[in-house]
């Protein structure tokens, strides 16, 4: 399971970066969804990973580590998608501003303002 | 309570904004005041850490490792006085600066959310707290900078928000790694806990991501090309703001994770921060000098002078630290005094380009000490805020022997002269260019004039009673040094 | 322009009041069980958003309850509350849980606490946040 989360995540940051090298800004917004994608599943790897094991203590206050996982990383990816919820939707609308201003999205259309 | 305050008090604001939506005059109002409130309070948390020593405050009464620690030091009190002072002056700078449609269009709300998320960032002690109050102040910026709509204003804030995300999930990355690695996220905890555990490799790869997403936000060497092309675009009234405070978080969140977490390998991390420093003193200030345009010339100096805060974390003495706080609260100030002259510049006279415009020293004399000032502080010029910080990071560079970076400060420090001398020579003495297209409008926003005026007289002051306080920017810098400190605060 | 579609707006009608119980319940259970403000809050916005695809965003802004900048002021409100009651009960955490039982005889008990006013909060800001957004998306077509 390890080794297959590794593998996603090595693969989404890949398609992540081949997107960012692309022109058109659509595919920019795309490979940054991927990017927080990859990065929450990293955080959910962090945690450890135990199959079965949910996030609970027993019903007496107990507390048998061997049998419980880690909640904090579930937390933190939640924290992370609902930033990046607002992110996403707020980037969209900001090219979808661009593509009316400009009436393109070639990312070469950018490069005025860096003129002195 | 006291330290919750700062996050609570414009959250709070927000609120009554949000309530008063399209009502200019009352949300306004509504903004002086609680603008004036923050540094009360601000000042009210410097006394109490002067007088008792640095304190530290858990929410929910969790205790320290498990639930969120906001602490203060001399360190981060001083920078949340210099950002509520920056805070108020702009907000009312911005009353007569901006347009109509982006005051209404949520331009208080926006500001106070940024006040928020940089707060948030000087208090907290909590490595994913300080994510989550990066996001806040980067989401309100995200829309400040875009605020208007403006053609260029979108192709500046493409890049701006682009790069900035892509900072965001480096320091997520960075998090995660730190959080397997450690099993905690309370800063002091983990300071604690590195000194223990053998210094692997994923430590040190965590914290160069660590120092590549802050750089990133602070616009240090090679991540700086958003910071060009973006900040100019939007009015000065936020440019001015984003100037004094945004790149300064990214400073100051360095200087604290550096100064608490590389315990290991330390003349390497030494060596590639002068390294940075001065590649981004030199790059800002040869890129200004390239510029006509007022904004840009102030926006790449800005890159030039993240170099000497940068520098002084290099150094890594007392004097050296304290010189570099010292340094950041003088660049917060003067930065955000010469943009606001420039917005003065452009209200007089219709135009950035110093092509353009000129002979504002004929017609409004004050007008034209108001941009020399701050400008003579950036350049260093005693008795000037600016030449003390640079007196105290050159003192302390070639005290540790650093002689290397020191001289690069001095030359880049002369090349600032030059930017400002020209900005001087083009924009106030030289005659109007016959064939200038700017079109003279003569107005001076009242409330604007007078906030930069209050602002460049407290600059003049500040330099002037250096003697008096600069002892306390020291014990600044010794606290910074001081990680066990900054663990018994938190840990207790 | 968008098509509108007979059987859209009829399901939007009635689908609409459904999401919104939906969400409030999504947003009770939240604190033991799977949901909370944040579900619960994309649910109630999304209730918006189908009558805003059947309609056209100008006559889902008339409704009364679309008022995003109220709404996302309210929830910023009663989080902040949630965090200032125990500081009004003389204890200094601020931001601690208080938490108090209403038996319903014969049925279940309710269980009421700052947690859920927190959540209430959090309803409002997202529910509030994704009309804004998506109302202003609609309407610029």
């Amino acid at each position: 399971m390890l080794i297959l989360l590794a593998l996603i995540i090595g693969f989404l940051y890949a398609a992540s970066i081949y997107m960012f090298l692309r022109r058109s800004i659509m595919k920019l917004v795309l490979g940054i969804i991927f990017l927080s994608h990859a990065t929450n599943l990293l955080l959910f790897v962090t945690g450890g990973l135990r199959s079965g094991a949910p996030a609970f203590t027993n019903a007496d206050g107990t507390v048998d580590l061997s049998t419980i996982s880690d909640p904090l990383p579930q937390a933190l990816i939640l924290t992370a998608i609902v930033i990046g919820l607002g992110i996403t939707a707020f980037s969209l609308v900001l090219i979808y501003r661009f593509y009316k201003e400009t009436g393109t999205v070639d990312l070469d259309e950018l490069t005025e303002s860096d003129k002195t | 309570m006291t330290l919750f305050l700062p996050v609570i008090l414009p959250l709070a604001a927000i609120v009554m904004l949000l309530f008063s939506y399209k009502l200019n005059r009352l949300q306004q109002f509504i903004s002086i005041f609680s603008m004036s409130l923050l540094v009360l309070l601000a000042i009210h948390i410097l006394l109490e850490v002067i007088s008792n020593g640095p304190f530290a405050m858990q929410a929910g009464g969790w205790e320290a490792p498990f639930g969120i620690t906001f602490t203060v030091d001399l360190f981060s009190a001083i920078m949340l006085v210099t950002t509520a002072l920056i805070a108020l002056i702009v907000t009312i700078y911005s009353i007569g600066f901006l347009d109509k449609t982006r005051k209404q269009a949520g331009f208080y709300i926006l500001i106070h959310g940024l006040v928020t998320g940089v707060n948030g960032s000087f208090l907290t002690g909590d490595i994913f707290n300080l994510y989550v109050w990066f996001e806040v102040m980067l989401i309100s910026s995200f829309v400040l900078i875009t605020l208007g709509a403006e053609k260029q204003q979108l192709r500046g804030a493409v890049k701006y928000v682009v790069l900035n995300l892509i900072g965001s999930v480096i320091f997520v990355t960075a998090i995660g790694l730190m959080y397997g690695q450690m099993g905690t996220l309370n800063m002091a905890d983990i300071a604690l806990k590195l000194r223990e555990i053998e210094h692997t490799g994923l430590i040190n790869s965590s914290l160069m991501l660590f120092f590549i997403a802050f750089g990133i936000k602070a616009a240090l060497f090679p991540f700086f090309f958003w910071l060009p092309a973006s900040y100019p675009t939007p009015p000065v009234a936020i440019t001015a703001f984003f100037a004094g405070t945004l790149t300064k978080v990214g400073v100051y969140v360095i200087l604290r994770f550096y100064s608490l977490f590389v315990i290991t390998d330390l003349t390497t991390w030494q060596m590639i921060v002068m390294i940075i420093a001065g590649i981004t003193m030199v790059s800002g200030v040869l890129m200004a000098a390239s510029a006509y345009d007022i904004r840009k010339i102030l926006s790449f100096h800005i890159i030039s002078q993240i170099g000497y805060m940068i520098m002084g974390l290099g150094i890594a003495t007392v004097i050296g630290l304290g010189g570099a706080i010292y340094f950041m609260v003088h660049n917060i100030l003067s930065k955000t005094a010469t943009f606001m002259a420039g917005g003065l510049f452009f209200k007089y006279r219709g135009s950035y380009d110093l092509k353009e415009i000129g002979w504002i020293y004929k017609d409004k004399p004050l007008l034209a000490f108001l941009f020399l000032l701050p400008a003579l502080s950036l350049a260093g010029i005693p008795p000037t805020p600016g030449f003390f910080g640079k007196l105290f990071l050159i003192y302390g560079g070639f005290q540790a022997g650093a002689w290397e970076i020191t001289t690069v400060a001095i030359i880049v420090s002369i090349i600032t002269l030059f930017s400002m001398v020209k900005i001087w020579n083009e924009a106030v003495w030289k005659k109007i260019p016959e064939h200038s297209k700017a079109v003279d409008k003569k107005t001076l926003p009242v409330s604007s004039f007078w906030s930069t005026l209050v602002l460049v007289v407290l600059i003049v002051m500040f330099g002037l009673g250096t003697g008096l306080y600069a002892d306390y920017f020291f014990e600044a810098g010794r606290q910074l040094m001081d990680a066990e400190l900054y663990i018994n605060t938190v840990l207790k | 322009m968008i098509m509108r579609s007979e059987i859209l707006k009829i399901a939007a009608l009635h689908l609409k009041p459904l999401l919104l119980v939906l969400s409030l319940i999504v947003l009770y259970r939240g604190h033991n069980e799977p949901g909370g403000g944040f579900v619960g809050g994309l649910l109630a916005g999304t209730a918006f958003v189908l009558h805003g695809m059947a309609f056209g965003a100008e006559c889902t802004k008339k409704l009364p309850l679309v008022k995003p900048f109220l709404l996302i002021g309210l929830g910023l409100m009663f989080s902040l509350l949630s965090g200032f009651i125990v500081v009004l009960f003389g204890n200094d955490m601020f931001m601690q849980g208080l938490w108090i039982n209403i038996p319903i005889p014969g049925i279940t008990e309710l269980k009421l606490g700052t947690p859920l006013l927190f959540d209430i909060g959090v309803y409002l800001v997202v529910a509030g946040m994704l009309m804004l957004v998506m109302l202003s998306i609609m309407e610029e077509d």
